[in-house]
């Protein structure tokens, strides 16, 4: 656990927080070696753990795939190779059933979507002081840091950047294929949409733009919130370890069932930003 | 939650295992899922064409089976048919023969008997001339009694 000197404020907090590193006040660069230093750094800053994390997950995601794919024959495929295309044939469905359209990109990142947010959602099931303690305890002996200015969150998709990042890349190939597809027409969805009269304009941008930046904010925050106030709730859940022997076995057991129910909730949300990115991107082919 | 350089991060790279899964992962996957379904399909054609054509070969050979049946029966009654007409054919003639046999051994008995009856006429007349010579012994007219001889040799 996180050590009988911290608070249980303190523990919560400094397992919210990530592993920062960015340009401090003065300019110069280097990792954050505190909440308040991090949320100095502003903008120009990175988490480290979340990024490494993320790539990590979708190097897997890559690996296992292309390996799947490398491997592949059309004749009486193995258990490995059946797991994948069971996956990939399950993706191409929900493509099929909500896609109307033809296009080569789609498929890959409907399946790139589920496969990577399901795996980074999969971090939320590892014990949420494993990784931070071991990272903790590496950083104090190996690398001779002060273990309370170890921060280390292993759940990407609970840092809103990175379920923003991917809604952005989403919004960004919505905005492509509305003028690919519809051309200059596609302005005409939002001057003239939904009340056809010039005298509308106004109104019209007003309520289509809206309309448009709505749907990114609710794809990321939707995978962000779900997963915040999951590992909200472990964290929560962990707290009762340090409240005696009676307590911490009950927390056990609400770790077991919340852990269990969680299984539903990862899956279910990467399921949801697939469907929700493809539902986007088939409203941006389709033409009025 | 705060925003930062980590939003972008993220963006390069979805926008790289994106394509990296349009390039190298969903059209090798896809194309030999559509490969074996097609295989599948096939095979099922061709079983379903291999049971029609068994079906087919079946009857064929019931049909041609009841046709060969019919064909040894009908050959069989021709040959029992055969066989009794034989069978009379043969009766009938070896009737015609017999009664033909019958007909000739009784000519032929006929004629032995008449021709014997002729010798025995023959030797009678001569016997009983010469049984009268030797009882007459003398000479008589052998011309004035041959007319009574001949007819003694009649009555027999």
């Amino acid at each position: 656990m996180a050590g009988g000197t911290q608070t249980t404020t303190d523990y919560i907090q400094h397992h919210l927080q990530n592993w920062v590193y960015g340009r401090h006040p003065d300019g110069t660069w280097g990792f954050a070696h505190s909440s308040q230093e991090a949320a100095e750094m502003g903008f120009w800053a990175i988490h480290v753990d979340s990024m490494a994390w993320s790539i990590g997950l979708g190097l897997v995601f890559c690996w296992l795939f292309r390996k799947a794919a490398s491997k592949a024959t059309a004749g009486v495929p193995g258990g490995f190779q059946n797991a994948i295309e069971y996956i990939v044939e399950f993706v191409g469905g929900t493509v099929k059933d909500s896609f109307h359209g033809h296009s080569k990109l789609v498929g890959p990142l409907a399946l790139t979507v589920f496969v990577w947010v399901f795996l980074m959602n999969l971090m939320d099931l590892i014990p949420v002081d494993l990784i931070p303690y071991a990272a903790q305890k590496f950083g104090q002996y190996a690398l001779g840091m002060d273990p309370h200015h170890v921060y280390f969150k292993i759940v990407p998709t609970t840092d809103v950047n990175i379920p923003a990042g991917m809604a952005l890349g989403v919004f960004a190939l919505m905005i492509f294929y509305g003028f690919k597809v519809k051309g200059p027409g596609y302005v005409k969805d939002f001057i003239l949409h939904p009340f056809n009269h010039w005298a509308f304009i106004p109104v019209n941008l007003f309520m289509e733009v809206v309309g448009l930046l709505a749907k990114p904010f609710s794809l990321a925050l939707r995978l962000f919130g779900n997963m915040f106030a999951g590992e909200m709730i472990f964290i929560l859940i962990a707290t009762m370890y340090s409240a005696g022997l009676i307590l911490g076995i009950f927390g056990g057991f609400l770790q077991l069932g919340w852990a269990i129910f969680h299984i539903l909730i990862i899956t279910l949300q990467a399921f949801i930003f697939m469907v929700l990115t493809i539902v986007y991107l088939s409203m941006s082919h389709e033409d009025h | 939650m705060n925003i930062n350089l980590t939003l972008f991060g993220q963006m390069i790279a979805f926008a790289v295992f994106v394509a990296f899964c349009m390039k190298y992962v969903w059209p090798a996957i896809t194309s030999i899922m559509e490969e074996r379904a097609d295989k599948i399909a096939d095979g099922l054609d061709a079983a379903d064409r291999a049971m029609r054509d068994l079906e087919i070969a079946q009857n064929k050979a019931s049909d041609q089976l009841k046709e060969a049946k019919q064909e040894a029966a009908a050959l069989l009654e021709q040959a029992n048919k055969r066989a009794n007409q034989i069978i009379e054919e043969a009766k009938d003639q070896a009737r015609t023969e017999g009664d033909r046999l019958k007909q000739s051994a009784q000519a032929e008995i006929e004629q032995e008997v008449n021709r014997a009856r002729e010798e025995l006429r023959a030797k009678v007349a001569t016997l009983a001339l010469a049984g009268a010579e030797k009882i007459l012994e003398a000479s008589i007219d052998e011309n004035a009694n041959r007319e009574l001889v001949d007819k003694l040799a009649a009555q027999l």
